[in-house]
């Protein structure tokens, strides 16, 4: 067993990348995930594994230098809360565009604009659909408890460097402040051995010269770029969606939530059953690649859906996209900051669907 | 043979190796470069990449382009490259230093890219010391989107977007952005050069030398400012706009050391 600590959700994505071996971080201060920062440094990163780690001028610089350092094969990792994710947009698509690993986190609050320092499933359109300019994915890793967040980063730099391919983890402001319970997975060193094929660490001369870069003039190249990234996804969508499946095996309803909205579908869910109204979750965990079979599965069993989102509903229209009309669907959701009550998600489930 | 008569040396004679007076450096690939006739970016990326060859550095050098004329730089510099997004390059660069203290890492820079879009990004770099070598191109003007007005465009310059003229009252002044960079402590060496004439190739170079080995001594950024022509934008043939060089942008932007080992100069 790893050893177990009682952890803020921040703090368990700090010590997680230190853990999995990152060899940097850069980031830019903002509510609610400054922990993730000010946790690094007071552990001295530098000393304990000889992790970089830079406050940088702004979550545009940060993201660059992620880009930079993940350039030469580094493990990269930086985070932020929406509107700084927002300015970290254009770095992503280069860095999708390249074929560049690292694991971006997104701890949410409510926007637009300046928005709110409170809690908020929000970012789930900019983080799923690109978010960035031009034809590309995030994967997104969708953590509900504080024990999540840690693991997912080991997770998102193993699918980062299988895919080269940038990795979001999509928490928001309750899982990223919230304490609790978490089970630490043992150290791994970091990495020495660079993959030349691809990486800018200085022309040897056994080999060509590698070029990180996302532009090419030519349209049948560029066209070629693109359809191999493409080819990536639909990979992904084959091996790596995962989900986690509540009370399922008799249901006549289902809610469909991530993150901390699928913590507190479960509390609804034992509300629920103590009337007698078989309702059960499925979590993404993966919000791309996104289980659109299993929820498409699962739509064959039921006589409605209940997307649940602290949103005013993003998710909802992947949800309807794998039901193709088949039952119906709807969201429910509160915004700015309010976060919904288990007995508020019944009294929307039998309103929506029930007493009508 | 006499070497006055070279007219009359056959092909073969020229390129016997004791008749070669140059040799294009390991450190360009043979890619024709796409560059205007004329323009300096040419003459820039290949001394950089000759002082990369003297020094013996190739498998220790990382090269960072920019958005602009020289986005290509990585077809002509045969070297480990990454190609930033517009004005990132000094953190790009910070990333990749931070992670490789001991290579060398230089980043190839318009003034549209250096000191508008990514003026955060190169104050902040230079302020921390980040010990990278900034090789910065001024030609007062976006070469690459057509001749618009950059940062550095002087008063009374004509661009795409100013077409009477930089009327400062309007569009602001021209930034030094040099002599701004070279106070703040993070700044080791910098320099502004030109490559418009064999004596100014000649001090250019060894300006990029100087460059490239005080990232040895880890103490800070050095940049080298090499005020530049831009034939197509400015709308002039090469040897006018070399004139036109001389006569205006010398004068708003005077050539010689700025800052050396860590003092200013003056
Ligand atoms: C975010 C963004 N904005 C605008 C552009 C368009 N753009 C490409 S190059 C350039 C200006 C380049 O000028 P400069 O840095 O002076 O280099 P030069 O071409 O003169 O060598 C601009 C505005 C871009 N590529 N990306
Ligand atoms: S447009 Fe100007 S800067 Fe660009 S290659 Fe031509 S002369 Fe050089």
């Amino acid at each position: 067993m790893g050893e177990l600590r009682l952890m803020k959700g921040n703090e368990a994505i700090a010590e997680a990348a230190i853990r999995a071996g990152a060899d940097a971080y850069f980031g830019y201060p903002i509510t609610p995930q400054s922990e993730i920062m000010e946790y690094l440094a007071s552990q001295e990163t530098h000393k304990r594994t000889g992790m970089v780690l830079l406050q940088a001028e702004s979550e545009i610089a940060a993201i660059n230098m992620v880009y930079g350092a993940a350039s030469t094969g580094k493990k990269a990792i930086t985070s932020s809360s929406s509107p700084g994710i927002s300015l970290k947009m254009e770095g992503l698509s280069y860095m999708a565009g390249s074929e560049l690993p690292c694991v971006v986190v997104n701890v949410v609050r409510g926007g637009p604009g300046l928005g709110t320092i409170q809690p908020s499933q929000a970012d789930y359109f900019q983080a799923t659909k690109g978010g960035g300019h031009g034809d590309y994915h995030l994967i997104v890793l969708a953590p509900s408890s504080v024990q999540e967040m840690s693991d997912f980063v080991k997770l998102g730099f193993e699918l980062a460097f299988k895919y080269r391919n940038p990795v979001m983890i999509l928490s928001d402001g309750v899982i990223g402040q919230m304490m609790e319970k978490v089970e630490l997975f043992d150290p791994i060193p970091r990495v020495t051995e660079f993959d030349q094929s691809w990486v800018a660490t200085g022309k040897t001369p056994d080999r060509e010269r590698n070029i990180v870069t996302s532009l090419d003039l030519d349209p049948h190249k560029m066209e070629q770029h693109n359809r191999d990234i493409m080819a990536k996804y639909e990979r992904m969508k084959k091996e790596d969606v995962r989900y986690e499946e509540v009370d399922c095996d008799d249901i006549d309803y289902l809610f469909v939530a991530y993150g901390s909205s699928a913590r507190i579908c479960q509390k609804a869910i034992k509300l629920a059953r103590e009337e007698g109204i078989r309702v059960g979750l499925i979590r993404p965990i993966t919000l791309f690649p996104f289980p659109t079979k299993e929820i498409a599965h699962l739509g064959d069993r039921v006589k409605g859906i209940l997307s649940v989102e602290l949103n005013t509903g993003q998710m909802v229209e992947d949800v309807r996209l794998a039901i193709n009309g088949k039952v119906q669907v709807e969201h429910y959701g509160r915004v700015g900051g309010v976060i919904h009550s288990p007995i508020e998600l019944l009294e929307a489930l039998k309103k929506t669907f029930i007493t009508k | 043979m006499k070497t006055t008569d070279n007219l009359n040396m056959s092909t073969e004679d020229l390129i016997r190796e004791e008749n070669l007076v140059y040799k294009k450096t390991e450190c360009m690939t043979d890619a024709v470069l796409s560059f205007c006739p004329g323009c300096g970016h040419g003459v820039i990326h290949r001394l950089t990449m000759e002082v990369v060859e003297e020094m013996g550095i190739q498998s220790d050098t990382i090269g960072i382009a920019s958005v602009g004329c020289s986005v290509l730089a990585y077809d002509f510099m045969n070297v480990d490259m990454t190609g930033a997004a517009h004005g990132r390059a000094p953190a790009v660069a910070t990333g990749i230093k931070r992670c490789w203290p001991d290579k060398f890492v230089f980043t190839y820079q318009g003034d549209g890219d250096l000191a508008a879009i990514g003026t955060a990004e190169t104050i902040h770099a230079c302020n921390r010391g980040e010990n990278i070598t900034i090789i910065f191109v001024n030609n007062g003007i976006y070469g690459m989107t057509g001749g618009q007005m950059a940062p550095t465009t002087l008063e009374g310059m004509k661009s795409s977007t100013t077409p009477y003229g930089r009327d400062i009252s309007l569009m602001g002044n021209p930034i030094k952005i040099t002599e701004l960079v070279s106070q703040l402590p993070g700044t080791y060496y910098v320099t502004r050069q030109a490559v418009h004439t064999p004596s100014a190739v000649r001090k250019a170079k060894k300006a990029i030398r100087t460059a490239f080995e005080s990232q040895k001594l880890k103490k800070g950024l050095s940049l080298i400012e090499f005020v530049s022509n831009c034939n197509s934008g400015w709308k002039m043939t090469p040897v006018e706009a070399n004139k036109w060089m001389e006569e205006h942008m010398f004068p708003f932007y005077p050539l010689g050391d700025i800052k050396v080992e860590g003092k200013l100069i003056k």
